[in-house]
């Protein structure tokens, strides 16, 4: 009964829409990567350093969207890192892409500490507002379920929507997908597979960045350390959950972060008395696992993701 | 030998080393307008190796390439196409996931450009199609391709690009005879056209059908070069070899009881490739029974069958003269079955085990190699070492990773490890593929001993004179069924060919 009235309320899909914005971001950043052949297990951490880069150049003055352009530009830059050790050194992408996480995580936290030694609670910035769409905004129920979002939220579902055309529909889409598949391919086309990796490397963090940034410029208005929780793990199944396409991750995304918007307004209904909340945090990771068994078996894996590509090896 | 034509390819003095090894040691020829030239050499010559250099794969050590009397900037294969190069690689190089013209487009068109032309490539593709006998769906998925058809496309993408210059590295290693005149049809359409094409491979018979000109590579320097009209072919096979040519001439069988039998026996398939089909095959002591068949035809699904790694899910199915239960490669190894895998790298070797190893790698656990679960590396290494001096296995010694063998080497210990086991029935997958001559005749004189000393062996091979020359009753495979079994000498290659295309088994059900 208290399921039908969550799903009932306007505020409930507002909050969806919400929790998913970094998810898709990021999980369309890790995709691009994937496709081309390189798994980016630095995602959690660079999704750290683009929440903290975000944040802090907005602090030290900058605008909302040029402070943006830092994160994006923060996680390109571990990006090509990344790229430049798993690409042409062709390096374990594991190790390289955990050591990433650990490096852009334990910078930012650095970062941090070093501009803001004094402070026992983290400053606030004036982040993204609402935008009000006129006509749409003003719809009953419509208009605060789905219209009530920020630019960013906006802008993620565009994201979906040009990485979908650009992996479809344009040349470099077409080479990208070849590279995650044959990158011999590629190369007896006279393309470079390292540029075109590192590229969709450095494009993909950029996006995990700004997945990131979000968290601190539009759902909160500070910089806390652990806020990113998992959420880069999450991506990365949601990758597989959605068998390495825009449009059915995006459906993976909208799905794990209803089961979260669920579970936070169950733990406020009589069941939450009864029942510790441990629980109900476990509920969108059980049933996205639940998901990924039932969706992901037929999935058609990029066959040269993880495989490093040597020229000339023999 | 002053060619009228203009030379549009020129190669110099290209040398390239991998490590100790020479691959190209000052290589130099032309090729002229319209002509299809022959580069034929063993596999080890410096063929492949010679073409990518020629299409930038790799870079060369020393020499130039001028085409059309430009000189080609080493290591991109970006300017080769340009130049008018195009190159069908003995590997496919196509993505699985994309469709045929996705991949005839992928880096045609520049990369920041919105809009991939599909309509307009469709068209073009068919009218190639239609123009050079290239029969293919231009909106299927790759993976959905048979091999032949890979190949078309693979030659599609050099005409798309409009190559003057054609390279065709051994191109009819993955097709039927029949696949292989339609493949010629295309060749000699192109050369009509103007196009002029290289054209790679080990087999004499072809090199003799299609060329104008034959270049032998040996050792990775140029043996010699003649036209092809003033050759035959048992004097390109001297010029390859650098010898005499001896084709192995058995005895005549004398063919016993049968050590496997099969009967109406299936398996299911793998992924994509075949299971067996309701097949029935009886392995004869003291007899060579021959597997032809372009491969991916189920003589993978046969080879694992006999060896232990699938058991069969219909049919009966005895070793011995006694039904099989239960079956595993651990059981097979018991029954006598003596495997030469098809991949000496990924299955018949652990390349950074040692020799010693390797050399027990399927009895380790028997005395006196361990007893009570220790190893007795003293036992093993005297074992590694009587292989090595027995099979003629030229190494460092037994403590070296097998890694650093070529590849002869490492399957004359394979070789030796399978029958100083003495086994009963051997399963030879392939076992002369890659190997220099001189291996390759030890490795075959070594299965007919075998044979004569009462062993039924079972040879898979994709080469059809290598069949013919060994077998003393020869099977063909298609799409997993199994023809008769043809004695020697009563069915000619076409007569094979003609099963291997998959026709005849249905008048034979």
């Amino acid at each position: 009964m208290e399921i039908l009235d969550i799903l009932l309320s306007a505020s409930f899909w507002a909050a969806v829409l919400r929790i998913a914005s970094p998810l898709i971001f990021a999980t369309m950043g890790e995709l691009i990567c994937e496709r081309a052949g390189v798994l980016n297990l630095g995602i959690e951490g660079i999704m750290v350093a683009g929440a903290f880069a975000g944040w802090m150049a907005v602090y030290a003055g900058l605008g909302l969207w040029p402070g943006l352009l830092v994160a994006l530009l923060t996680g390109m830059a571990f990006g090509a890192l990344h790229g430049l050790l798993t690409v042409p050194f062709g390096l374990s992408q594991h190790v390289v892409g955990l050591g990433i996480t650990l490096l852009a995580t334990s910078s930012a936290y650095y970062a941090y500490r070093l501009s803001l030694p004094e402070v026992t609670s983290p400053p606030r910035i004036e982040p993204f507002q609402p935008v009000h769409i006129p006509g749409l905004s003003d719809l009953p129920f419509f208009g605060e379920a789905l219209f009530s979002q920020t630019a960013l939220t906006y802008l993620a579902f565009a994201c979906v929507i040009a990485v979908a055309l650009i992996l479809y529909r344009t040349p470099l889409g077409l080479a990208l997908r070849a590279a995650g598949e044959n990158p011999s391919a590629v190369e007896a086309q006279g393309l470079s597979v390292t540029a075109i990796r590192i590229g969709a490397v450095m494009a993909g963090s950029g996006l995990m960045a700004v997945g990131g940034a979000f968290l601190t410029m539009s759902a909160f208005s500070s910089f806390f350390f652990e806020m990113v929780n998992g959420r880069g793990w999450i991506c990365i199944a949601l990758v597989v959950f959605g068998a390495w396409r825009p449009g059915k991750a995006l459906i993976g995304a909208l799905l794990f972060a209803g089961f979260d918007a669920l579970q936070i307004r169950l733990q406020q209904t009589p069941l939450g008395a009864d029942i510790p909340y441990q629980v109900f945090l476990m509920v969108p990771y059980v049933l996205s696992i639940l998901a990924l068994v039932l969706m992901s078996r037929r999935a058609e894996v990029p066959a040269a993701l993880m495989t490093p590509y040597n020229r000339g090896d023999r | 030998m002053a060619d009228p034509r203009p030379v549009v390819l020129k190669l110099e003095g290209i040398t390239k080393r991998f490590g100790t090894l020479t691959a190209n040691d000052a290589i130099g020829f032309a090729l002229h307008q319209g002509e299809v030239l022959a580069l034929l050499g063993e596999n080890g010559a410096g063929k492949t190796t010679l073409m990518n250099i020629l299409f930038g794969h790799y870079t060369a050590d020393a020499g130039t390439v001028e085409v059309m009397g430009q000189a080609l900037p080493p290591g991109q294969p970006g300017a080769a196409l340009a130049a008018g190069v195009g190159m069908v690689h003995q590997h496919f190089t196509l993505a699985d996931n994309l469709t045929v013209t996705e991949n005839i487009l992928i880096g045609t068109r520049p990369l920041w450009r919105g809009g991939l032309g599909r309509a307009e490539a469709r068209a073009r593709i068919a009218a190639l199609s239609r123009d050079f006998g290239l029969a293919v769906h231009p909106e299927a998925k790759v993976r959905t391709l048979s091999v032949g058809e890979c190949q078309r496309v693979e030659i599609l993408k050099a005409l798309y690009r409009e190559a003057r210059v054609l390279i065709l590295d051994e191109p009819t290693a993955v097709l039927t005879p029949q696949e292989t005149e339609a493949l010629f049809a295309t060749l000699k359409k192109a050369v009509d056209r103007g196009l002029s094409i290289i054209f790679i491979s080990h087999k004499l018979h072809e090199v003799m059908a299609v060329s104008d000109r034959v270049i032998v590579l040996r050792h990775g320097r140029v043996a010699g070069e003649v036209a092809t009209a003033e050759t035959d072919r048992h004097r390109l096979a001297e010029m390859m070899v650098g010898a005499e040519v001896r084709l192995p001439a058995p005895s005549l069988a004398r063919p016993g009881s049968a050590l496997m039998e099969l009967d109406a026996v299936s398996t299911p398939p793998e992924g994509t490739r075949p299971g067996l089909k309701s097949v029935s095959l009886a392995l004869r002591a003291g007899q060579i029974t021959g597997l032809a068949g372009v491969s991916g035809n189920g003589q993978g699904a046969l080879a694992d069958l006999v060896s232990g790694l699938a058991a069969p899910s219909a049919g009966r199915f005895e070793v011995a003269g006694a039904r099989v239960e239960r079956w595993s490669p651990r059981a097979a190894l018991q029954a006598g079955v003596g495997r030469i895998p098809e991949d000496r790298h990924a299955t018949g070797s652990i390349a950074d085990f040692t020799l010693t190893e390797n050399a027990v790698l399927e009895d380790y656990a028997r005395p006196p190699y361990s007893r009570r679960g220790w190893m007795n590396w003293r036992a093993a290494r005297a074992h590694a070492e009587k292989i090595i001096k027995d099979y003629d296995v030229r190494c460092p010694g037994p403590e070296a990773r097998i890694r650093l063998l070529s590849g002869g080497n490492m399957q004359k210990l394979i070789l030796g490890r399978a029958l100083e086991t003495a086994p009963r029935i051997i399963l030879a997958n392939q076992p002369v593929r890659g190997l220099d001559i001189g291996a390759l005749t030890y490795v075959q004189d070594r299965l007919i001993a075998a044979r004569d000393g009462g062993a039924a062996v079972l040879l898979i091979s994709e080469d059809l004179d290598e069949i013919l020359a060994l077998s003393d009753v020869i099977h063909v495979m298609s799409e997993g069924r199994l023809s008769p079994g043809f004695p020697r000498g009563t069915k000619t290659p076409a007569e094979l060919g003609v099963w291997m295309a998959g026709q005849g088994f249905d008048h034979a059900a």
